[in-house]
């Protein structure tokens, strides 16, 4: 009786599921899915190592450095770093007192202490950097209705994140005739920009990066191309993503081994107790 | 119960003979994971996954306790607590990806652990009740782990808290009502976030009087072995310790370091990039899947594309997702063959790795993928397999299959002889068929 | 012989491998038992200003550091004077005013509001507050009176009120921390 009934059961559910998979095998058999332009000349991340990869790797100071000046002069127009204070940026190599200054440089949200209204005043180390719009509303206002997302987590919030970041920055191009010919409805709307490391292949932010020489290095610092900016403001956006990332994998390299030295012991012990014991 | 020949605590020290008469707590951990506890010789690896998903559990309790002590259950500043305890608090970077990996770490286990009970016929006569309790863990896991995912209020955890309690939605006439019952107004918000978290808190802790339950069933028949034949004698078991515990310690050692190896260095591989997009109930990630140890029911409840009759598709998928489960529940009914092991049953071995194997890495892999053929396609071939595979197959097979012959004794299957086995019946099958013939049941 | 030294051996792989699983243990407590203490965020080095220019003599207002309160007082000629007869030497704690204050700046006074008994706030910083019999501060929840000078007179507290690191930024603005 239960094998009947277990059976019925089955049947309801295979017969049903056959049902779905007939329908939607004659659709797909009848009417092949339409090719759409982003799915055919989206691309995936650029290939491009960072001082930060791989199991004993570390951050370069200097790069992240030069890739904060980035941000600061370039991306932070645009884009809060909500995440990231002032005090973190100690661990970049600034001293106490290049920190105190360069968050002098921002204004961020404050109270007249008289009045109680609300004013700016310069930052200080505990402050987080101040975002550039009050709110999304103006962001969207501000920015032909495209919120600039915030950086801080960036490398992590996206596939591949720091290549992505690199590639979608050296990525602006023109849009393919090709592309254009196949799906004439496809055209870069005017306001947007074609990239085709993004998802839908037009974004609302302007190339940020346009020419070399657009964020100044000091002496002893690689030439400021469009390709090394990139690459610096990645690496900086990995350490704001993950400013643990040098003690996770030093931490990690010591319990490994550890633990590799504590499991062979284990196993020989637990190979002497069975001695002799067939199992 | 024990065995007859199972050792008996018996304290030296004045303290552990007092502490035994008050309060036999050492007897009762001797008894259940000490030398009082005979456990079949013969035993694999697959029967460290037990006690490997105990020490899940523990690591998710302790680390969760630390999270909550970081943590503000509140949408407004909830994905900044998280981050905050990443950044900020002492050691919180390895706490919070202990956590996020050891509920990834608590499945593979459970996983392999279920997926063991299945092939060796765990859930059979007489561990039946064990079996059950063990489905009943993984339905409290899978909704402990589903509202964990929804705490640091992400993309991810925003939409899949819409997208699961829209499950319910689905149930005819009190569906919307329960929706919004359930989450405690038209969306995910405050409400939503605040009671998933006091259940998240409170579930894995139901979770471990469960597990007590689970292993308090299993000694009283004692655990099964790979041959599936009961236990007959002493020489058929060794003490759990220090044999066990031994095989459990050094296991123990080689998952934390595979687990060590994915906190330290792999640490977001299992997780989603948009949960670290905070929540934005205004717009649908492009690309929205549960996390991974929900891919094979996410598949199943996806792989309903047309509407059956007057069963709207939607329904039908939220039936087939909880249905994959709950035909687990009667597992011990559906399979009649007296004979535990797959190792002695050469038809269902075959269903086993060519048919049930392959359809979980199916429904993983599309459940996975986004809902674009080929993969609904092949969502619904394994999906019509898996119920075939436990409603039908199953009953069917155990029905007309013609086992293999067991051995005498788990000794006989180790050793090659059994001195007791000219005691052997007629038929070797038959054995299985009346567990409580077996020695310890006299006991 | 060759047996003994076999068994000898072998036990120690097992007490080795226990004393592993021991070291693990260990290892595992020391971040759980860290977490606790304060995050990087709360050590922050933070600073509180404080613009005093409106205080008048006899006056006094609170001020907020490390999430604590802070009494920033301008001491009267009298109070000064009241303060100073005192022998520091007989006291509970002690201190003289000017060892208290900064040189030059004898009037202002600046401690933390927290009495240095059990942690509550003492009364006498407000307008109209009661300030005691040694009319600077007093503790309404276990009876502890605080001079002009914030020293310990009377009551169960321990030590004078703690001064908190500060500087004068300029005439008109305290920075604190």
């Amino acid at each position: 009786m239960a094998r009947i009934l277990s059976i019925l059961v089955g049947l309801f559910f295979t017969v049903a599921l056959a049902w779905s998979f007939g329908l939607g095998f004659y659709t797909w058999a009848t009417e092949p899915a339409a090719e759409t332009a982003e799915h055919e000349f989206h691309r995936h991340p650029k290939e491009v190592h960072f001082a930060s990869d791989g199991a004993f790797g570390k951050f370069d100071k200097q790069q992240l450095q030069r890739g904060f000046q980035v941000y600061k002069e370039v991306c932070s127009a645009c884009h809060s770093l909500s995440h990231v204070a002032f005090r973190d940026l100690e661990q970049l190599g600034y001293s106490e007192g290049q920190v105190k200054a360069i968050a002098a440089g921002f204004q961020v949200p404050g109270t007249d202490q008289t009045t109680g209204e609300a004013n700016s005043r310069p930052g200080m180390p505990t402050d987080y950097f101040p975002k550039p719009f009050a709110n999304d509303i103006a962001a969207r206002a501000a920015n032909n209705n495209a919120v600039p997302p915030d950086l801080s987590l960036m490398t992590k919030a996206r596939h591949d994140g720091p290549a992505y970041v690199y590639s979608l920055l050296t990525g602006y191009q023109a849009q393919p005739a090709e592309l254009l010919k196949k799906f004439p409805d496809a055209k870069t709307p005017s306001g947007l920009h074609y990239n085709p490391y993004f998802a839908n292949l037009n974004l609302a932010m302007a190339p940020p990066l346009t020419g070399e020489g657009q964020v100044e290095y000091g002496a002893g610092n690689p030439r400021p191309t469009v390709d090394q900016m990139a690459k610096d403001v990645s690496a900086f956006l990995i350490w704001t993503a993950e400013p643990k990332l040098e003690k996770r994998k030093q931490t990690g390299l010591a319990v490994c081994l550890f633990l590799l030295f504590a499991t062979v012991l284990g196993y020989m012990s637990y190979r002497n107790i069975w001695a002799g014991k067939k199992h | 119960m024990s065995f007859p020949w199972a050792n008996e605590y018996k304290p030296n020290h004045p303290f552990m003979q007092w502490m035994d008469e008050k309060l036999p707590i050492p007897r009762l951990v001797y008894n259940a994971v000490g030398a009082g506890y005979p456990v079949p010789r013969n035993l694999n690896y697959f029967w460290n996954f037990g006690f490997l998903a105990l020490i899940c559990l523990t690591i998710q309790i302790v680390t969760g306790i630390v999270m909550a002590m970081h943590y503000a259950a509140n949408t407004a500043v909830a994905f900044d607590t998280i981050e905050q305890t990443v950044r900020d608090v002492n050691w919180g970077w390895a706490m919070r990806y202990a956590h996020a990996n050891g509920a990834s770490a608590f499945f593979v286990v459970i996983y392999i652990h279920i997926f063991r009970g299945l092939y060796y016929g765990s859930y059979k006569a007489p561990r039946e009740m064990v079996w059950l309790l063990g489905v009943v863990i993984f339905l409290l896991m899978m909704a402990t782990a589903f509202m964990g995912y929804v705490l640091p209020w992400g993309q991810m955890s925003f939409w899949g808290a819409k997208v699961i309690t829209g499950l319910f939605g689905a149930i005819p006439f009190v569906g919307e009502p329960l929706q919004q019952w359930l989450l405690g107004g038209f969306a995910p918000d405050n409400a939503a976030l605040n009671r998933f978290f006091s259940l998240h808190y409170l579930l894995p802790f139901v979770i471990v009087g469960v597990v007590v339950l689970h292993i308090w069933a299993l000694h009283i028949p004692g655990s099964s072995n790979p041959t599936g034949v009961e236990v007959k004698s002493e020489s058929d078991t060794v003490p759990f310790y220090p044999y066990f515990i031994a095989k459990d310690g050094w296991a123990v050692g080689a998952f934390a370091l595979l687990f060590s190896i994915a906190v330290f260095y792999f640490p977001n591989a299992l997780g989603h990039p948009d949960n670290y997009i905070p929540a934005n109930p205004m717009s649908t990630p492009a690309h929205i899947v549960p996390e991974w140890y929900f891919w094979p029911f996410y598949a199943i409840l996806r792989a309903f594309t047309q509407d059956f009759f007057i069963i709207p598709a939607k329904l039908m998928g939220v039936l087939a997702m909880f249905g994959a489960i709950l035909v687990w529940f009667f597992l011990p009914w559906l399979d009649r063959s007296p004979v535990r092991s797959s190792n002695y049953r050469p038809a269902y071995k075959k269903f086993f790795w060519f048919g049930l194997i392959p359809t979980m890495a199916v429904l993983f892999y599309c459940g996975g993928a986004p809902a674009e053929e080929p993969y609904v396609m092949l969502s619904q071939l394994a999906a019509l397999y898996y119920f075939a595979h436990f409603l039908i197959v199953l009953p069917v097979v155990s029905a007309i299959e013609k086992p293999l012959p067991l051995p005498y004794s788990i000794t006989e299957s180790v050793l090659g002889h059994d001195e007791g086995s000219h005691l052997r019946p007629a038929h070797g099958a038959t054995e299985a068929v009346h567990p409580e013939t077996a020695p310890g049941h006299t006991a | 012989m060759a047996e003994t030294e076999g068994v000898r051996r072998r036990d120690f792989i097992n007490i080795a491998a226990v004393s592993a699983a021991g070291v693990a243990g260990v290892g595992i407590v020391i971040p759980l038992i860290s977490q606790m203490s304060a995050s990087a965020d709360v050590l922050a080095a933070s600073s509180t200003e404080i613009d005093i220019s409106a205080i008048q003599p006899g006056q006094a207002i609170k001020a907020i550091f490390r999430k604590q309160p802070v009494f920033v007082r301008n001491l009267t000629p009298k109070e000064i004077e009241e303060a100073n007869a005192v022998d520091a030497s007989s006291l509970r704690d002690p201190q003289t005013l000017a060892e208290r204050t900064k040189e030059g700046k004898e009037n202002w006074l600046i401690t933390m509001g927290v009495c240095t008994h059990l942690g509550c706030v003492p009364l006498g910083a407000g307008e109209g507050e009661v300030k005691g019999e040694f009319g600077g501060y007093f503790c309404p929840c276990h009876g502890s009176s605080y001079d002009t000078a914030a020293r310990i007179r009377k009551g169960p507290a321990p030590s004078n009120l703690e001064v908190p690191e500060y500087e004068f930024s300029s005439d008109t603005v305290v920075k604190i921390g």
